[in-house]
């Protein structure tokens, strides 16, 4: 059993770290509080080959792997969140595309995607009366003529006014059983009855949009059909399966932002005539929040080594995304708790870690969720 | 034009807490994260640069241990073309001058244009292997470089001089430069470059390929011999500024203003 990165994934992981911490770093604070979207630092972050992780050579891509995208988004989720979950779910965009879209869809955006000309894609599966149980999507696409005519409104949608392409899903098969006459299409940004809603105003992730669509007799042709009609369902849980090794990774560097930055401000805070770390009770959050941050790195890695090796990976993807999310919220808690009245204000990043972490148990399926694919997994015998 | 850049591993100690280890002549680099030298960082990009505009090749050279395989991999994936790494267990111990040696013995078997070495080194920071080997290969050198211009067979470079003064120098080729940082703006490494050099071989010679005795590298070949490292004890008369974030960033603003350390 080997626990080491390979050499090459170690070389992204630092150049990774390099540029994170001198590009995305210094710019989060300013992020979190006006909201901007960051068009350059996602553009510098394609040219170095990170928007296209497992997507092939022949269309831009850098195939490197399920590890080193992991890798690669724990290193930005400590530098800046928003940042990472924009980047996360671009490659998640651009690996379905890859795996279920035409040749000719394949050629026109996988590029695009890879080099930075389109700031970032997303998907469009959430509605407002369909979250966790995502089969009941109400979002309609008919035939007509050589392709089809998608009508509803989807929410909640990551990078969604930003994109270049989107994954939208609806029912193209209403008599069919639940979550069978589904289907998913990409929709190029402009096209004819697409308009952006809203852009939520969120606790954190700020400089992540998270959109409001409309689709109003929004007509895609048969190409732009990913898969076949009433595949939609399958390639959402694909997507949510890899998606989720993405947003454990960016959990993971959440946390250790955060207590990264707790056990340096305890080693210099002196009270009582002395360092706050010679006190237990620190010593101990700083003990317990490694340790569970140590266990969720090993998790999520193991999912990202299972899936980059073909295997089945949907139990332990949730695994990983469960308990790193969540033991990168009490790790954000602790850090708080560790700086006290200070890391309540935004003098102090670890405000910010807070409110970031919080969206990782939510999105990418509720940590509720989560717990219910672990037991179906086993109970299923997985 | 052929370029050849000689570059160091070091451990980041800027940060870092650092511990002298029991000989007291080194620090404990256990738990340190190593990286490029930053200094050859910036004269890795200067070769890059100049190969970009003339065309040539750059091969990159490291003395150490295998992990020094590191930083020349990520040369490589900057845009090196070829790495040597030159390891001996003689060359331990080796002082500035020694390693100068070491570093010209080896140069001698590579065709080159123009050698580039960082001004100093993070950790030991003499600033003298650079100046060294240019004395060693009989090269015109420059140091302290902050501006490099290829015209022919003549480089026009800008030397960066205490008191803000910038000197301007000619140089004829071959020669050798050690740059300082700020020169240009060195690029991050892609995936695709990591992924190009990924299998890339990295040559390594030993003293007995460079044709030189174990009398004259490491400690025995060394002119200098580090003979105690420590922290210096705090000083009296420490100022603490007190008050709130934007006080004290003002006071403090002001104290710099007043010695002359800020215009």
């Amino acid at each position: 059993m080997i626990f080491d990165l390979t050499g090459e994934q170690e070389m992204i992981q630092h150049m990774t770290r390099d540029f994170a911490e001198r590009h995305l770093k210094p710019a989060a604070e300013e992020l979190d509080r006006t909201k901007a979207f960051p068009f350059e630092n996602l553009k510098r972050l394609a040219q170095l080959g990170l928007m296209g992780m497992n997507i092939s050579t022949d269309y831009g891509g850098s195939e490197v792997g399920v590890v080193a995208y992991s890798i690669v988004i724990t290193e930005i989720g400590k530098a800046c969140a928003a940042t990472g979950v924009t980047t996360s779910v671009t490659n998640m965009v651009a690996e379905v595309i890859q795996e279920f879209a035409t040749d000719a869809i394949k050629k026109e955006h996988l590029p695009k995607i890879c080099d930075g000309t389109y700031p970032a894609g997303s998907f469009a599966l959430t509605e407002p009366s369909a979250g966790s149980d995502a089969a009941s999507i109400r979002a309609t696409a008919v035939r007509d003529g050589n392709g089809y005519r998608i009508n509803g409104t989807k929410t909640m949608i990551t990078s969604g006014e930003h994109s270049g392409v989107t994954v939208v899903w609806a029912v193209t098969d209403k008599s069919a059983r639940k979550g069978k006459g589904i289907s998913a299409f990409v929709v190029e940004r402009g096209r004819e009855g697409f308009k952006v809603g809203k852009n939520e105003e969120k606790l954190g992730q700020r400089a992540s949009t998270t959109n409001e669509l409309i689709f109003e007799d929004c007509w895609v042709p048969d190409e732009n059909l990913l898969g076949k009609e009433g595949d939609g369902f399958k390639i959402a849980m694909m997507e949510l399966d890899g998606g989720r090794i993405g947003i454990g990774s960016l959990a993971l560097g959440i946390g250790l932002a955060a207590i990264d930055y707790a056990t340096d401000y305890a080693k210099n805070r002196e009270q009582f005539g002395r360092s706050i770390s010679n006190f237990q009770a620190i010593q101990w959050m700083i003990a317990d929040t490694y340790t569970e941050l140590e266990a969720a790195r090993f998790l999520v890695l193991r999912a990202a080594y299972l899936k980059e090796n073909g295997r089945k990976f949907t139990k332990e993807a949730s695994m990983a995304k469960v308990f790193a999310s969540e033991a990168a919220r009490r790790a954000t808690i602790r850090s708080v708790q560790m700086l006290g009245g200070y890391g309540y204000t935004k003098d102090y990043p670890v405000e910010r870690f807070l409110r970031d972490v919080i969206v990782t148990t939510l999105y990418e399926g509720t940590s509720e969720v989560q717990r219910m694919v672990i037991a179906r997994e086993i109970l299923r015998g997985g | 034009m052929d370029i050849i850049v000689c570059i160091k591993r070091v451990p980041e100690t800027a940060e870092a807490d650092l511990v002298i280890d029991a000989s007291k002549k080194a620090i404990d680099t256990d738990g340190l994260v190593f990286s490029i030298n930053e200094w050859d960082n910036y004269a890795v990009e200067a070769a890059i640069q100049l190969k970009e505009s003339v065309g040539g090749t750059i091969t990159v050279i490291s003395v150490g241990p295998e992990e020094n395989n590191e930083v020349l991999r990520r040369a490589l994936a900057m845009g090196a073309d070829e790495a040597l790494r030159l390891t001996d267990p003689a060359f331990e111990g080796s002082d500035a001058y020694a390693m100068a040696k070491i570093l010209a013995a080896a140069v001698k078997d590579i065709p080159h244009d123009l050698i580039l070495t960082g001004v100093q080194a993070d950790d030991d920071g003499f600033g003298a292997v650079g100046v060294a080997l240019a004395q060693m290969l009989g090269l015109p050198y420059a140091a302290l470089v902050t501006d490099i211009q290829l015209d022919g067979e003549t480089l026009t470079v800008h030397r960066e001089l205490e008191g803000g003064l910038e000197e301007v120098d000619t140089l004829k080729l071959p020669a050798l430069l050690t740059i300082q940082t700020g020169i240009n703006e060195p690029r991050y490494v892609s995936i695709m470059g990591i992924r190009r050099v990924a299998r890339k071989e990295i040559g390594v010679k030993g003293a007995g390929d460079l044709g030189l005795s174990e009398e004259a590298v490491g400690a025995k070949g060394s002119l200098s011999r580090i003979e105690e490292l420590f922290f210096p004890p705090v000083g009296e008369g420490a100022e603490i500024i007190e008050g709130t974030m934007d006080e004290k960033t003002e006071a403090l603003v002001k104290i710099l203003k007043e010695r002359g350390g800020i215009a």
